[in-house]
């Protein structure tokens, strides 16, 4: 039976044959994408809170906020840059929509490389995943477990960024695909707003 | 994938003001770090400001608000629901950290 055939009997009978809730069908892939990867950095988090909450000798490493003041900054802007890459494209502006969507992808390694050093002091200072000279050792294998996750998913998000601009710019893609995959954006930048105050601002050294 | 009329009314002005917004209640997270109050007041506090963060962020930056409504109660509630279903199970999670209430580990 053709898409035709379908969509004929569902007007005949009421029915009607189409995307659910009127959301293309690759929208609505990321969207439930999204909600299950939701479920990932929450058990994550969660199972953090738990042994944070359990474990006495707790370290709290973090003597600065500047480093993820910065990195939390970065992060925000790459998604309103991200809005306008979307809005250049739906104006049918693609040079413009490219060079936004670049400059989302050069925040993105700006922020992975800020991370990448945040992790080198640290190591630097004794932390691993099992050991650190401040408490318990579980700190270091939440700690690298969550931003690690955060960081893989940054990183494969660059990656989307560059290959789908690329491909935009040639005529593959267009806005449509540029909005799907800035859902992807704004949800790693939504993420990093639950992973700073639990991971970081909750273990500042006072 | 959003309709014309949305992209006519809405203008750049919109996002700037809800990055303005996210901005600033990330800023309050920050201050809340250094506020001198109980770890447990700490976290909530700075849970509800990333609950409003992520709110503002789906609504807006996500195009959440502009789609069907249908749609929006679907993730909505599909979202919060597997969320609290997974704290059913945490409980008993807590249990074997904590060792509380059914045994203590010495």
């Amino acid at each position: 039976m053709s898409q035709a055939d379908l969509t004929m009997e569902g007007h005949s009978t009421g029915l009607t044959v189409g995307p659910a809730f009127s959301v293309p069908t690759k929208k609505l892939a990321m969207w439930l994408f999204i909600i299950a990867d939701t479920m990932t950095f929450a058990a994550c988090l969660v199972a953090y809170g738990f042994l944070r909450n359990g474990t006495p000798n707790w370290p709290r490493p973090f003597h600065s906020i500047t480093n993820v003041a910065l990195m939390t900054f970065i992060l925000l802007t790459s998604s309103l840059t991200m809005l306008i890459g979307l809005r250049s494209a739906r104006a049918g502006d693609k040079a413009g929509a490219f060079r936004w969507i670049m400059i989302t992808a050069t925040l993105g390694v700006v922020f992975a490389l800020l991370h990448v050093r945040e992790w080198l002091g640290l190591i630097d200072e004794g932390m691993t995943l099992f050991k650190n000279p401040w408490g318990t050792g579980l700190f270091g294998a939440s700690f690298f477990s969550i931003t690690g996750l955060h960081l893989t998913h940054v990183t494969c998000g660059i990656i989307a960024l560059i290959a789908v601009g690329v491909r935009y710019k040639g005529g593959r893609y267009n806005a449509d695909d540029i909005e799907v995959l800035g859902l992807y954006w704004h949800f790693v930048d939504l993420v990093w707003m639950f992973v700073v105050p639990l991971v970081y601002l909750l273990n500042l050294a006072h | 994938m959003t309709t014309v009329e949305e992209h006519k009314s809405d203008g750049i002005g919109k996002d700037l003001i809800v990055y303005i917004c996210l901005l600033a209640l990330a800023g309050v997270q920050f201050v809340i770090a250094y506020q001198n109050i109980d770890a447990s007041q700490m976290f909530t506090r700075m849970l509800v400001v990333a609950i409003v963060e992520a709110g503002l962020a789906m609504l807006f930056f996500m195009h959440l608000w502009s789609e069907k409504r249908t749609f929006l109660w679907f993730v909505v509630i599909f979202t919060v629901s597997v969320l609290l279903g997974m704290q059913y199970g945490w409980t008993d999670s807590s249990r074997m950290v904590t060792g509380v209430p059914y045994s203590k580990v010495h």
